[in-house]
């Protein structure tokens, strides 16, 4: 039975607006998976959401290793939700492991959940602990419920004939379920998700149904006293319609199918395996009704290469990739520019350099995107701020690369690519298509120019197979007309200007405050996932009596016309990024503002608080902003669309 | 290649306004003409026609064919060209590339394009040495060549093209040379053969490695020198003197004399194009006790890539509506009522 460690506090209000479950465990324990049925079911429940999967590189590590632990962390609530969460109320630990490495960020009187069964001298050795720390009182400020799960489980599969070791692998299912009971969730759609998964393996399947239903009864019939208690949370007043959770992934993907669908053009994908990028790849090979080609590549280049080949021969080419591989295909973009061909490539950003840190997020990547070719060689930029951004920003870079034969760069991040959020299912009839067309016929009486330019600046298309057309395209500069090759001194100072103008004069919508007035006294101006953390640390700034605003950047380049003046009437403008300051570098650049970093570059989001204590020191004057000090405190505010409808 | 139908055209029709900027007496001309030659012959259609190249000397080549061109990347080539024909199976498409383009910094590119199987020709100019950056020692070079990056003779073992490409699992690899007249014979073949078709193309760059051929391709002599082979033939050259014989016990090819034209008891073999260990010893034989093998060593073709990704793509679409609005609504699922959320 329960051997809680400490006295139990208060506990977890009975009605909390939103709360943080963190499930740590080893990287074999399927956190994962237990992380994502709960976001299921928690939006299910009509709770708005936002999660953070935060897991080891290696695939199996060494089983109960501090370096082997995979948390998932969801942020749910019965209000408007924008970040996954500063510091969890709930800490589910698998593994002594599991435990020591995500303590640090649990709330004090936070609820931490043990299994003892893993608590094992052995395990705990591997996790650098001399003592039980559910035993030796350093668990004090906490709430701690620890008791059996690996034994509970193997209890309640036993009608199975399932051996220990099978046994112990539905313990996630088990400790979902005592999870489903804590927030009054449904356990049908779990019940319907395990038997699609084990189809062909009923028994496992009833196995982990029963150990998931086990879990729940044991909330149920156990109900202890202290913190074991039912969490309600009512749904979040949302918009009518039709919803279902999303990730990033997974709506680039759906984007660049209805990007391409707009363009009315096949789309072929060249992609190579890499964290965090592959997914897309995996989702695009299964919507091949969608006219859709994809092709694993033998290198991040031939992925890109083939990619740009197919726009040659005329349909959308995407690539996909990280940092490394983005680096690897840097040449053929510059091919792409200067050859003026349409292209999506879709940057899943990671830390760096190099390998860094393969499944941890960063923004690292912007210089190389807007700045990392050899040449003058300008290419647009556009970045998503959440999972179901990236739907719209997918459809943007088809819609500017079409449009415009240019190479579009499209930035997304780990933190984007992994994690999930509820998402209001669109209607595709409600986008403005916009084909592509394609040169058939000369188009300078009866010469054909293939550089000459229409009045975006963009040369015409022409798929090869088209009678009387015929011509060379390369990556040597070409005449301004022709395309023959011509190195001549003006022709090659007209090229650049023509390409460098022909990105510039993208028509990128002006810039809209995402919080607050068009002037004061800070702009705090992010761009891509920092959005959630930067727009509630903005908003609370603001209910204390800031005047801040949180600007909100998806078009990095070229960047919208208006922003130099918007940001030139604050007195001061705040960069948060998860890197070194590249935002803010190019933002002084273009407009000769004094935009200051913020920087974060440890893998992890920015959390609320963070941010939060830097707009403070501005705001000295403000009770409660003393030297930047603020309190930490997760209750996420109410939607920012509510002030400023964009 | 497939068989669309066939155009009339002139070699005229292929040639570009454009200034051709090989060195005087490059064997690239030769190959020009002699592609250009081959094209009406074939009754290709210039339109339909993609000359897709790397970078390097041979790579200009698409500047001066009056068909569709893309002149891509460094040793790239092959990665182009297998997204264009993916995206339109209909294209015939050429490939253009160098030993230092193909085998060096393309080297894994045209590795793939040919295990894949991308229906393509591939024309591969072997001049054993980067001609446009100034004459260094490339992957085919010989041992000992000189050159500004190897002063006093080159050091690496040089790389067989057509021993690569067999390895690469290439179904069809000929061999020519610039100047030869049965080169265009070569050129229909590789066309004919639906798949990838390999042809090394030994070409003379007579500015930085003048004549390194010679000991084969030169007029004189050439006939104990060449082994031009023909399928259903037996392997004789020298006027028929001579012949390629397979030993059995060594499991190895060797030269035997013909008498009388008598190849038959000289136990001089037949060319069989589809019998790939024959082919793997005829792309293998040195030259110098050897002629050297010229012509179709290797063809026997195999299911194209493109025709595979087709398949794949009818059978994984199959009973499966291009719905947008269903796919975006798909999976777990829930619906907001306008009355229901009421705000708490």
């Amino acid at each position: 039975m329960a051997t809680a460690a400490t006295s139990p506090d208060e506990g977890l209000p009975a009605s909390p607006e939103a709360i943080v479950v963190r499930f740590a465990g080893d990287s074999g324990d399927g956190m994962q998976l237990t992380g994502g049925q709960f976001t299921l079911s928690t939006a299910l429940a009509g709770n708005d959401l936002a999660t953070f999967p935060d897991f080891p590189a290696e695939i199996r590590a060494p089983q109960g290793t501090l370096f082997g632990v995979s948390a998932f962390q969801i942020n749910f609530g019965s209000r408007s939700i924008n970040t996954a969460g500063d510091a969890p109320d709930v800490l589910v630990a698998m593994n002594p492991a599991a435990l020591k490495v995500n303590l640090a960020a649990l709330k004090p009187g936070g609820l931490i959940i043990a299994d003892t069964g893993a608590f094992t001298k052995r395990n705990l050795d591997k996790a650098h602990y001399e003592a039980n720390p559910l035993e030796d009182g350093s668990l004090a400020k906490f709430d701690v419920l620890a008791f059996d799960i690996s034994e509970k489980t193997i209890e309640a599969v036993k009608p199975f004939g399932l051996g220990n070791k099978d046994a112990l692998r539905s313990k996630n299912m088990w400790t979902l379920g005592l999870a489903l009971w804590m927030f009054d969730r449904p356990r049908e759609p779990i019940h319907d998700w395990l038997k699609a998964k084990f189809k062909s393996k009923p028994d496992i399947a009833d196995a982990n149904i029963a150990a998931l239903d086990a879990g729940h009864a044991y909330g149920e019939t156990a109900e202890l006293a202290g913190p074991m208690k039912q969490v309600s949370m009512p749904p979040v007043p949302s918009e009518p319609g039709l919803y279902r959770t999303i990730t990033g992934a997974e709506a680039v993907s759906l984007g660049l199918v209805a990007g391409a669908q707009l363009a009315e053009l096949p789309m072929f994908f060249g992609g190579y395996p890499i964290t965090p990028a592959s997914a897309i790849l995996h989702h695009l090979a299964r919507l091949k009704e969608f006219g859709v080609t994809t092709f694993q590549a033998e290198d991040e280049i031939a992925a890109i290469c083939a990619a740009i080949g197919a726009s040659y021969a005329g349909q959308l080419g995407v690539t996909s990739s990280s940092g490394p591989g983005i680096a690897l295909k840097t040449e053929a973009m510059g091919l792409a520019i200067i050859t003026e061909l349409p292209l999506v490539i879709v940057n899943s950003q990671r830390g760096g350099p190099s390998t860094g840190l393969p499944t941890k997020t960063e923004q690292s990547d912007l210089y190389q995107a807007v700045y990392g070719r050899n040449g003058d060689a300008p290419m647009p930029v556009i970045a998503a701020r959440s999972p179901s951004d990236a739907f719209e920003v997918a459809i943007e870079a088809c819609r500017i690369a079409t449009q415009y034969m240019t190479p579009v760069m499209l930035l997304t991040d780990g933190y984007i690519a992994n994690a999930a959020e509820p998402w209001k299912v669109p209607d595709p009839a409600s986008y403005e298509p916009f084909p592509a067309t394609f040169l058939t016929e000369p188009n300078d009486g009866e010469n054909f120019l293939p550089y000459k330019r229409d009045e975006k600046g963009a040369r015409p298309w022409v798929k090869p197979g088209t009678p009387g057309l015929m011509h060379r395209i390369g990556g040597i500069e070409k005449h301004e007309l022709t395309g023959n090759i011509d190195y001549s001194p003006d022709n090659h100072q007209r090229m650049t200007d023509a390409r460098k103008g022909k990105v510039l004069g993208i028509a990128v919508p002006d810039q809209e405050v995402a919080l607050g007035e068009t002037s004061g006294k800070l702009a705090v101006v992010g761009w891509g996932s920092t959005h959630g953390p930067i727009h509630q640390a903005v908003r609370r700034a603001r209910e204390k009596g800031c005047s801040v605003s949180h600007i909100h950047v998806r078009h990095i380049w070229p960047l919208p016309k208006n922003l130099g003046e918007l940001l030139k009437s604050f007195d001061h403008i705040l960069v948060p990024e998860m890197n070194t300051g590249q935002f803010k570098t190019v933002l002084r650049d273009q407009f000769l503002v004094d935009a200051q970093p913020l920087t974060k570059t440890s893998g992890q989001p920015f959390q609320i608080a963070e941010l939060e204590a830097e707009i403070a020191k501005f705001f000295d004057d403000i009770p409660g902003n003393e030297g930047g000090q603020v309190k930490v405190n997760d209750q996420q505010l109410p939607s920012p669309e509510a002030e400023n409808d964009q | 290649m497939n068989a669309p139908a066939k155009i009339e055209t002139t070699l005229k029709d292929w040639e570009t306004d454009q200034e051709v900027r090989w060195c005087p007496g490059c064997g690239d001309y030769a190959i020009l003409k002699a592609v250009q030659r081959t094209l009406p012959q074939l009754g290709c259609d210039p339109a339909k026609t993609v000359f897709i190249s790397g970078i390097g000397c041979s790579s200009r080549f698409p500047y001066y064919m009056e068909t569709y061109g893309f002149h891509t990347i460094h040793g790239r080539a092959p990665a182009f060209a297998t997204g264009a024909k993916l995206a339109n199976p209909d294209l015939d498409i050429w490939l253009v590339t160098g030993d230092g383009d193909g085998l060096s910094i393309g080297g894994n590119h045209l590795m793939h394009v040919l295990r894949r199987n991308v229906n393509m020709q591939i024309m591969l100019f072997n001049n054993e040495i980067y001609g446009l950056t100034k004459g260094q020692a490339s992957p085919t070079s010989r041992e000992g060549t000189k050159s500004p990056s190897t002063p006093i003779g080159s050091y690496d073992h040089p790389a067989r093209p057509a021993a690569f490409a067999l390895g690469a699992g290439a179904r069809f690899i000929g061999r020519g040379f610039d100047v030869s007249k049965n080169l265009p014979a070569v050129l229909k073949a590789a066309h004919a053969h639906k798949g990838a078709a390999f042809i090394e193309i030994f070409q003379n760059c007579i500015v930085y490695n003048k004549d390194v051929f010679d000991d084969f391709a030169a007029p004189k002599g050439a006939e104990d020198r060449q082994l031009w082979l023909e399928d259903g033939k037996p392997m004789l050259f020298a006027k028929d003197t001579k012949g390629i014989a397979l030993n059995r016990e060594k499991l190895c090819l060797e030269v035997v004399d013909v008498t009388d034209g008598d190849w038959e008891s000289a136990g001089v073999i037949v060319h069989d194009v589809s019998n790939r260990s024959v082919a793997h010893m005829l792309i293998e034989m040195p030259f110098g006790p050897f002629p050297m093998a010229l012509g179709v060593l290797y063809d026997d073709p195999r299911p194209t890539f493109e025709d595979a990704v087709i398949a794949e793509r009818e059978k994984s679409s199959a009973g499966k509506e291009a719905n947008l609005a269903k796919l975006l609504g798909k999976g777990q699922t829930w619906t907001v009522s306008g009355t229901a959320q009421d705000p708490i």
